[in-house]
């Protein structure tokens, strides 16, 4: 294919992907050092109360945000440079005392804490529990895989918000799920009243979520895996474990890996959870504060650039991520061409 | 094909992949199955701590609303004669029906037909037919199990829940062709050809989809709430603001998730042999002619599968539309946080409940459809490389 043909294939695309993606991830990071206020203007208002005989007038100086004559609030644009990052990590404050609790206290550390222990933690449960499952259903009657399959992709099909809504109405106030906890433990238990099983609640979703999709992977792969290897092993006196360990990890090593890749990426933006829980005042991610950000407060202003400044820190343990993924491609790239 | 003996395994083996399976099977259903439970009874049923109630609903039944066992029989056979179509004869009728190049079209059109027909069915024509023969049935035909649809009446009628649904069916369908349209001719561009370019856009597109939506949306917004004067000197005094808009929203959705549709359909393509497009070439075929009368017949099931994960991006996301649609363009899914956000009655809850079910049941009709589809799209990415 000639070179201006396939540009000609590729353009809407690339239009689309350069003014939607591209180009908003440059004006994220120029909007990341400025900031916008209001203008204020200082007017003086007397104020007088009437008293007996006399009256007492007072004569203040009141700051106003300043109108222009469409009744619109005039703002001004500036460059603070990295103001706005500062006021999201608040190094000193942080670090002031190197004790965890007030590490805790702000919004941003709290955020990349859960963040982090929530893509680490759902990992291996997700792709454990999806290899489980595989070998499980490759191992049983031909007959029922067709309805296996179909329940499985129910929760992996579902809308993430109805999902953790789902798991949230079993356990809140004494739903059942609760109830049997309480009868089997025999304690009081409120699985929204502290941080920890909130927790606990939102990675039990997400690898519920998430392991019917190793599962279905895995379960394709396991169909190419060669029969004859595994009958040598056999013969070599290999027993399941050892042909599980040595023949079939191996061969589904790549698609691990792909897994994993996946994984990663889409449990760092974890955010719908946080919406289905409600749990924004124990627990909050970092895309969740960018989120925060951006909705309208109560003096109905949206702080920009503090989710400009907070996206691009969000950023950076993206590309954390995706760093050895792309020295693979490279290479295998640079393999290829020589 | 039977295991060579060697392979089988020893019967407390089996007994474990029978029970893991089992287990799995339960967790995977239980949420679903519990919520569409608790959605059609009286609040003080739905969220009792006690099972047997939440199935059994007493109080609802004392209510006098009830199914009868007729009742249970003849809807658990009309869902399981839905289910049996849509599952085996479904395929084969959209195969022999549609015309040769819109194979696509045939599936939309199979699949609202059909899940029309259970709704109507369901919801209008078995209540008042078997309510004629509750009457003169006797025991068989006495309420045992509570049940009421008024919330479900409640959501879509009182709270003009059918206006999200509308928004809802917008978007979707904005954001599944209009992505399809333009990742088909990027995937094909990008599978035939081996330039350098070409690869560069496809790491690009692997990073791109890595990013959290939240980043791209504070990108947008400032230009969106302030586009009318962005936009005046080039279009005039008609420039709109495009906050809000339900069209900007399908821009955004579709930009989103055209790396993974690219990545997709590059995947499909590649499963064509490039002879085809040669020998349509030589035949004297351009090469847009050659993809859309040559390629695009062979290609409609890597179509289909991109399609319905475009059409779950559109539908599921709430991030996007919850920050730039204004409320009344608002879509299904972050229209539902107004019930359950807000200090609410027990009724509002199982509104909310209700709502849910509402939004799932769609899906769940898209899995029974499309289940091979779904399946071969997971796996596109991932075995072939």
């Amino acid at each position: 294919m000639k070179f201006r043909v396939f540009l000609g294939f590729i353009a809407p695309s690339m239009f689309l992907m350069l003014v939607f993606i591209a180009f908003p991830l440059v004006s994220v990071f120029i909007q990341s050092f400025y900031t916008t206020t209001t203008v204020y203007e200082n007017v003086e208002v007397e104020s007088c109360t009437p008293g007996f005989g006399t009256t007492t007038c007072i004569t203040e100086t009141v700051a106003q945000p300043l109108k222009d004559e469409n009744g619109d609030l005039v703002t001004e644009t500036s460059f603070v440079g990295l103001e706005s990052y500062k006021n999201i990590l608040r190094l000193e404050e942080a670090f002031s005392d190197f004790s965890w609790s007030s590490l805790m206290a702000i919004d941003f550390w709290k955020a990349l804490r859960f963040t982090l222990v929530f893509t680490l933690v759902t990992l291996p449960l997700a792709i454990g529990l999806g290899l489980l499952i595989a070998l499980a259903v490759n191992n049983f009657t031909q007959r029922l895989r067709g309805q296996i399959i179909f329940i499985s992709l129910l929760p992996f099909i579902i809308t993430p918000v109805i999902g953790a809504l789902s798991i949230r109405w079993l356990f809140i106030g004494d739903g059942i799920l609760t109830a049997f906890l309480e009868w089997w433990l025999e304690m009081d238990i409120a699985m929204f009243a502290q941080a920890w099983t909130i927790e606990l609640m939102m990675m039990f979703y997400r690898v519920w979520h998430v392991a019917p999709f190793a599962f279905v992977v895995f379960y394709a792969g396991l169909q190419t895996v060669n029969n004859d290897t595994l009958e040598s092993a056999v013969i070599d006196g290999a027993n399941r474990f050892e042909r599980l360990r040595y023949v079939i990890i191996p061969h589904l090593m790549p698609l691990i890996v792909f897994i994993s890749l996946i994984h990663l990426m889409d449990s760092y933006r974890v955010f719908e959870e946080i919406v289905g829980f409600s749990s924004q005042s124990y627990v909050i991610s970092l895309q969740w504060l960018t989120y925060e950000f951006l909705t309208l407060d109560e003096s109905g202003t949206r702080s920009i650039e503090r989710a400009s400044a907070n996206s691009m820190m969000t950023m950076i343990g993206i590309v954390i991520i995706l760093i050895p993924l792309l020295q693979k491609t490279w290479r295998d790239h640079k393999a290829r061409i020589l | 094909m039977a295991a060579p003996k060697a392979l089988q395994m020893s019967g407390s083996l089996r007994a474990g992949v029978v029970s893991l399976i089992a287990v799995w099977s339960i967790i995977a259903a239980f949420p679903i199955f519990w919520i569409a439970v608790m959605s059609v009874k009286e609040p003080v049923d739905s969220f009792s701590p006690h099972p047997l109630k939440v199935i059994f609903g007493p109080e609802t039944l004392a209510s006098g609303k009830g199914l009868s066992t007729i009742d249970l029989l003849i809807g658990a056979g009309f869902i399981y004669l839905i289910a049996w179509f849509s599952v085996k004869k479904l395929p084969r009728l959209v195969n022999d029906y549609s015309p040769f190049n819109l194979v696509f079209l045939g599936w939309i059109v199979g699949a609202l037909l059909t899940g029309f027909i259970g709704f109507f069915g369901l919801g209008f024509v078995l209540p008042p037919l078997l309510g004629m023969f509750n009457s003169f049935l006797g025991f068989l035909g006495s309420p045992i199990v509570g049940f009421t649809f008024e919330h479900y009446l409640a959501v879509w009628i009182e709270n003009e829940f059918y206006r999200n649904f509308n928004n809802s069916l917008i978007v979707t369908t904005g954001v599944v062709t209009i992505s399809l349209t333009v990742g088909t001719l990027a995937g094909y561009g990008l599978a035939r050809s081996g330039s350098n370019l070409a690869f560069w856009i496809l790491i690009a597109a692997l990073i791109f989809r890595a990013l959290p939506h939240s980043v791209l949306v504070s990108g947008y917004m400032p230009v969106f709430i302030n586009s009318a004067e962005i936009l005046e000197p080039i279009l005039g005094s008609n420039a709109p603001t495009l906050y809000g808009q339900p069209l900007a929203v399908i821009a955004v959705l579709v930009s989103i998730n055209q790396p993974f549709t690219i990545w997709m359909l590059r995947a499909f393509f590649q499963n064509i042999p490039s002879e085809l497009d040669e020998a349509a070439r030589v035949d004297g075929c351009t090469h847009l002619k050659a993809f859309w009368w040559v390629i695009m017949p062979v290609m409609w099931p890597g179509v289909i599968t991109t399609g319905l994960f475009s059409f779950l991006l559109g539908y599921n996301d709430y991030l996007v539309t919850s920050l730039l649609l204004d409320s009344q363009n608002q879509t299904m899914v972050p229209a539902i946080t107004g019930y359950f956000n807000r200090e609410t009655t027990m009724t509002d809850q199982v509104e909310a409940v209700a709502a849910a079910v509402s939004i799932t049941a769609p899906l769940f009709l898209l899995v029974m459809v499309f289940q091979r589809q779904i399946v071969s799209g997971l796996t596109a990415g991932a075995v072939k490389g």
